[in-house]
């Protein structure tokens, strides 16, 4: 019995090889164009995927193992918040605003990225980028959904998050977050991967996750802290994926460099757009802060960025090209947006609202050279202005970028008393930008972006500008979800409840 | 030089494997954080299955690490004994 | 504002989101309802796709299959990424579990040579197949239309990843790493496999991810796992002293078990929907399942001889019978 040859040991590497890739093989029947057709058309040139390196061996057998332990603890901790009225320990109700953005905007972004990903993962003839981007597809939906989940039931006491299915498609600074996963989707397999595997979870995910997550737990919101460290958990494999990816294009043939730097470009710079939202969650939505914008964009933009960049240097890669006009932009772009989230208070499904002497002392400190000289006095005659009874509101029509959908709210790189705001004909239409970031990636790929929806002339068309007609379109509820935070119906019950909550009376 | 780093929830699971990468990176800076903890390296963060397993008692895969990750940056390598982060020099 | 605590209890203003409460009326929705239903962009969306600007981005239209919504096919298990996670977790514990007991009683070793043989050479080339699926159900996950529909095909696609995983351990178990090298030069190149790997390519080819579904999880999968797990590793090779075979495979047949319910189920809602979508289903279901039935034939073969056209025969019968029970009469 015992003259049985012992079996190969094998290693990780090699047990996995035999697990993944050796699965695939060259068809014979149908020519390999036809299976996988949309792997030449951006221009990409593999020679070898078998060169492609594995980033975290799991096999399918861990995979369940190791998740499914993630996600008893996730639903231990949001079923024990809903019961014990978890949504009560938070700071105060004005940090909700945050987590309704984030319903609204990211979590269908992440769902967008579960599609794309299943897409690109059965699009790549390579065997072990296929099992990768898989992994990360199943992921994504676990992002969306976890999400829901625990924001489920703060909207059962609270306003803004009711429409959030609605919203994705409607309201307009959804748009901002859904163009930009449009845009990674309807591009080729090989720019999705730069613009949602490299650009959004490498070299900017941590700017989101982390600072919010921290931001979270310094407020009380146990449900959030949950379900950001629990999906980080899975952003860290699908890092190192972003990160493989990219060098094995720039290993492959160096004629994919110019391109593939190209994509750089642009992804980072949409990137950075849409990631701006997080300077004011950051800087303005939370009543405890962890850290300044600035402060987290040195650690996770400065510092890791530039190891990143640093680190491809040997691949011929450079930063990306709006690297220094994002580092001009980081000391004011809070400030910027929370001002004009202030001013169209009246169109979105959260509360915004005037910064107290406080807040404002606190910006001061975090932004020496900016805050006192620009900001703080038009908080100052905002807050003069609501204090007369008659509050600064926007109902105009914001000019949107064409690229990045936001309104064109921002002030020149080297010139921060100047809008900033540029213009390209194109057949005969002009478009309107943010940035020369934005303005380039329209002028490289006009065709696409002339396709943009843009959510305020479409209401201005359709609905005649009839603000009432526009709010029910986008199940925005006026007095309810919209406004100022002060006075608002969130503010008196979380008020009211946590009163009950603390005492006896 | 530039800086590695890995972070982890802070809970009772991940206080060895801490320990252990505290070992085995002298220079190594842990920044304890509500609920996470971040370590910095200089260049490279080396975290071995053995020294983990010295101080829980008892074997540990390093795939078991998936569940409290929270982020890292470098570029990662493994194997069976062990996970590197590193950028090139 | 004066605030009388002693009448203020903590009442929720709702009960669930809108687009939930518009479909079920505003009651609690349940977690599966909160993650699958509406949660796919499905207005104003911004590009058309620059490898098939024919398409939307999420396109209902590049299927023959018209639903007036898509989200009407429900999964009977009402899976989502947590359910699905813990019940495959569950599966792979017991999974495990049937790995050791056969390895640490060495009870391969003692599996009579021409089982072990037999073993080898039907189920290891399989996991070429599986592999196959995968793609399939990944294409369908990522083209198809609507959160209902396409995540139960994320999550097969990830069981055929993992069966194809687990027939590469039974490989590795039974034979060694040459076990897995001769698997696929027969599913390259040994005769028996041609018809079964031309069929996979076959599918791999197909655009339309509801003819997808119907090749490969309706047709093929509904003709190759009774067949080779009941009715040849459960059945057959069990009474020749190879139940520690079946062991390694449960997993197989207790999946195949819980996921024809889902598969059946989306096929009678389709169905029902139209009779336009009833032809096209019939088309569709015929062609592929009497495709698939002639490409396993050699394959049962391999472990039935002289038997298998009865076999396959009968499984043909076996399997007419189960859609008719979704309303496709073949």
């Amino acid at each position: 019995m015992d003259m049985k040859v012992a079996k190969k040991k094998l290693g990780l590497k090699e047990k996995y090889r035999l697990m993944t890739r050796d699965l695939g093989w060259e068809p014979t029947y149908r020519a390999k164009d036809e299976v996988f057709p949309y792997v030449n058309y951006e221009g990409i040139k593999v020679h070898d995927w078998d060169k492609w390196e594995d980033p975290f061996r799991l096999t399918m057998d861990s995979y369940w193992k190791y998740q499914a332990e993630k996600e008893r603890k996730f639903y231990a901790i949001i079923d024990a918040h809903a019961q014990n009225n978890g949504h009560l320990n938070i700071t105060d109700a004005r940090y909700l605003s945050a987590l309704k953005i984030f319903l609204q905007a990211i979590s269908p972004g992440e769902y967008a990225a579960h599609k794309g990903f299943a897409r690109v993962g059965r699009e790549f003839p390579g065997v072990g980028t296929q099992v990768a981007c898989q992994m990360q597809a199943i992921d994504e939906i676990r992002h969306a959904q976890t999400q829901i989940h625990a924001l489920s039931n703060y909207n059962k006491y609270y306003d803004g998050f009711h429409a959030f299915a609605d919203a994705r498609d409607r309201i307009w600074y959804t748009s901002v977050a859904r163009s930009f996963f449009d845009d990674a989707m309807s591009a080729g397999p090989f720019e999705f991967m730069i613009a949602i595997g490299f650009s959004f979870e490498y070299v900017l995910t941590n700017l989101l996750f982390v600072p919010f997550m921290s931001g979270a737990a310094y407020n009380g919101d146990m449900a959030t802290v949950t379900f950001g460290f629990s999906a980080q958990s899975d952003e860290a494999r699908h890092m190192t994926l972003g990160l493989e990816c990219i060098k094995f294009m720039l290993e492959q043939d160096p004629d994919n460099l110019p391109i593939v730097q190209g994509w750089l470009d642009k992804w980072f710079w949409r990137g950075f757009r849409v990631l701006g939202l997080v300077s004011t969650m950051m800087d303005y939505m939370l009543p405890k802060r962890v850290m300044s914008w600035r402060e987290a964009w040195e650690i996770y933009g400065v510092e890791n960025g530039g190891a990143l960049f640093k680190d491809l240097a040997r691949y011929g890669i450079r930063p990306p090209k709006g690297w220094d006009d994002a580092e001009k932009a980081i000391d004011h772009m809070s400030h910027q947006f929370m001002l004009g989230l202030y001013q169209w208070s009246f169109g979105t499904s959260f509360h915004s609202w005037i910064p107290s002497d406080e807040d404002m002392d606190w910006l001061s400190a975090k932004y020496p050279t900016t805050f006192d000289k620009y900001y703080r006095p038009r908080w100052d005659h905002i807050r003069k202005l609501a204090a007369a009874g008659t509050p600064f509101k926007n109902f105009g029509l914001a000019k949107l970028c064409q690229t990045c959908q936001l309104p064109v709210v921002f002030t020149e790189p080297d010139d921060a008393t100047m809008s900033c705001h540029r213009e390209t004909e194109y057949k005969g239409e002009k478009y309107h930008f943010c940035s020369d970031g934005c303005q380039h990636i329209f002028d490289n790929e006009p065709e696409k972006y002339v396709q943009a929806w843009l959510p305020m002339p479409s209401l201005f068309q359709e609905l005649d500008g009839d603000i009432g007609a526009w709010m029910n379109w986008v199940s925005l509820r006026d007095g309810e979800d919209n406004g100022d935070y002060s006075g608002s119906r969130d503010q008196r019950n979380f008020d009211q409840w946590r009163g009950m909550a603390t005492s006896n009376t | 030089m530039s800086t590695v780093f890995i972070a982890l929830q802070a809970n009772e699971e991940t206080r060895p494997i801490i320990e252990a990468i505290e070992i085995d990176n002298p220079l190594a800076v842990v920044n304890r954080q509500p609920a996470m903890v971040k370590i910095d390296a200089p260049n490279r963060l080396v975290i071995r299955k053995e020294t983990i397993e010295e101080q829980i008692g008892r074997e540990f895969d390093l795939q078991e690490l998936h569940i409290n990750l929270i982020t890292l940056g470098g570029n990662v390598t493994e194997d069976d004994d062990s996970l590197t982060l590193s950028w090139a020099e | 504002m004066q605030i009388d605590l002693r009448t203020v209890s903590i009442q929720p203003l709702r009960q669930t989101f809108d687009h939930l409460a518009r479909r079920f009326g505003d009651k609690p929705a349940s977690r599966y309802q909160e993650g699958s239903y509406d949660i796919q962009a499905a207005e104003n969306l911004h590009y058309k796709p620059t490898w098939d600007p024919d398409q939307e981005l999420y396109d209902a239209k590049i299927t023959k299959i018209v639903m007036q919504d898509w989200y009407a096919l429900k999964d009977p298990r009402q899976f989502y990424y947590s359910t699905y996670t813990l019940a495959r977790a569950r599966q792979q514990d017991a999974t495990e579990s049937n790995f050791s007991f056969v390895e640490s009683r060495g009870l391969a070793d003692m599996l009579p040579p021409a089982v072990r043989e037999m073993a080898l050479k039907l189920l290891v080339p399989l996991r070429h197949a599986a592999w196959g699926a995968n793609q399939n159900n990944t294409l369908i996950c990522g083209y198809g239309y609507s959160t209902i529909f396409t995540q139960p095909c994320m999550y097969h696609a990830m069981d055929n990843l993992g069966i194809a995983q687990y027939l590469s351990r039974l490989g590795l178990l039974l034979g060694d790493t040459e076990a897995l090298d001769e698997g696929k030069a027969a599913w390259l190149e040994g005769s028996a496999w041609q018809p079964l790997r031309r069929y996979v390519e076959d599918t791999l080819v197909l655009r339309d991810p509801f003819e997808a579904f119907v090749a490969q999880n309706v047709a093929l999968d509904g003709l190759l796992y009774p067949l080779v797990y009941a009715r040849i590793v459960d059945d057959y090779l069990s009474a020749q002293g190879g139940s520690a075979v079946a062991m390694l495979t449960q997993f197989m047949t207790d999946w195949f078990d819980e996921t024809k319910k889902w598969v059946d189920a989306v096929l009678k809602v389709a169905a029902a929907e139209s009779d336009s979508n009833r032809a096209v289903l019939q088309d569709w279901i015929r062609a592929w399942s009497t495709r698939a039935a002639s490409a396993l034939l050699p394959v049962v073969e391999i472990a039935l001889g002289a038997q298998a056209d009865d076999a396959v025969g009968e499984q043909l019968a076996d399997f007419r019978v189960r859609i008719q029970k979704t309303g496709i009469t073949l």
